[in-house]
């Protein structure tokens, strides 16, 4: 699966929302009403997924799910 | 049938232990944890057991995030969740503030309310998952009003009601509420060596005209650990007996 698909999947169990509105430009605050804690509970997520550590200050800026796949990817050295 | 697991943090003797076994009468699986004595905590889970009820012994230093964190683990390892966190444990050591060395107010202060952190942060990830929890900490009225000789004991039982408001609104929106249950003067250990007359001179102050019981404590934190309870968050209950002073 792709970290695409696996964030998404994330993101559905945390905040119940259809597939289909989640796509890579899907920005948390404004388009899935994710809330701090929604997204701190997707980081924590990821980080027992991939058994990698996400520190907290590469994460503070991010808005998009893009970003947030992007990051991930790269940390882990695979295609997004 | 309830599926549902509790941890009481503290549970092999005293209000911990009453809890513990009001629980499982209403049919949680109860953790039963000890720092020093198996002996005692293997009594209470034989009383669980005896009558009826399921659980299983962990010792763990409660006040040691690793500890802490195992004693969590084991409970989900166990029964694949945690429902109901009590965190119980704590001392108590009577002192004049003036004659409080650093090291007994860090050893108060950690016992009673690092414990209540540690075991909070560990449970708190598979609660948000199941968007369920009901986590009671056990203060005391010293905690709200204060009193002679309990300076760091007073401190670290109102640093509880902080922590409790602050997990409430924290985690209210994923089901998880929390609690402060604070118990007035309940039998024990420590009050079983008051003389008559200490004894008298405290229950004047009580309306209810008795002191309070294990027991009593233990039906309180009950209800707050039921589903039922679910829209009491962040609220300070004394069992007290209506105290007059402290």
């Amino acid at each position: 699966m792709s970290v695409f698909e696996d964030v998404k999947k994330i993101i559905i169990e945390i905040k119940d929302l259809p597939e289909e509105s989640i796509t890579l430009e899907s920005r948390f605050e404004e388009d899935l009403e994710a809330d701090s804690l929604d997204i701190v509970e997707m980081l924590m997520s990821l980080e027992e997924l991939y058994d990698i550590q996400i520190p907290e200050e590469a994460t503070e800026g991010m808005k998009t799910v893009r970003e947030v796949v992007e990051y991930i990817s790269a940390l882990l050295g695979r295609d997004a | 049938m309830n599926e549902q697991v509790a941890i009481v943090t503290g549970s092999s003797r005293g209000i911990g232990k009453a809890i513990g076994l009001q629980l499982a009468r209403d049919g949680f699986k109860v953790v039963v944890n000890y720092k020093h004595n198996l002996e005692q905590a293997d009594q209470v889970l034989a009383e669980i057991q005896a009558a009826g009820g399921q659980g299983i012994v962990v010792g763990a230093d409660v006040s040691n995030p690793e500890d802490a964190q195992h004693l969590v683990d084991t409970a989900v390892q166990t029964y694949g969740r945690v429902d109901v966190l009590v965190n119980n444990a704590g001392i108590n050591k009577d002192q004049l503030m003036i004659r409080i060395s650093d090291e007994e107010w860090h050893q108060l202060i950690h016992t009673n309310l690092d414990s209540a952190f540690y075991c909070s942060r560990a449970v708190l990830r598979q609660m948000m998952k199941k968007r369920y929890g009901r986590i009671i900490n056990i203060s005391s009225v010293v905690g709200i009003s204060g009193n002679t000789g309990q300076a760091h004991y007073a401190a670290a039982k109102s640093g509880l009601l902080g922590f409790t408001f602050s997990l409430a609104q924290e985690y209210g929106n994923r089901g998880i509420t929390a609690n402060v249950v604070a118990p007035g003067f309940i039998q024990s250990d420590m009050t079983a060596a008051l003389s008559p007359e200490q004894s008298a001179k405290i229950q004047m102050g009580i309306a209810v005209g008795r002191l309070g019981t294990p027991e009593d404590v233990a039906a309180t934190v009950a209800f707050l650990a039921s589903p039922q309870a679910g829209y009491i968050n962040g609220q300070v209950i004394r069992v007290d007996g209506g105290m007059s002073s402290i």
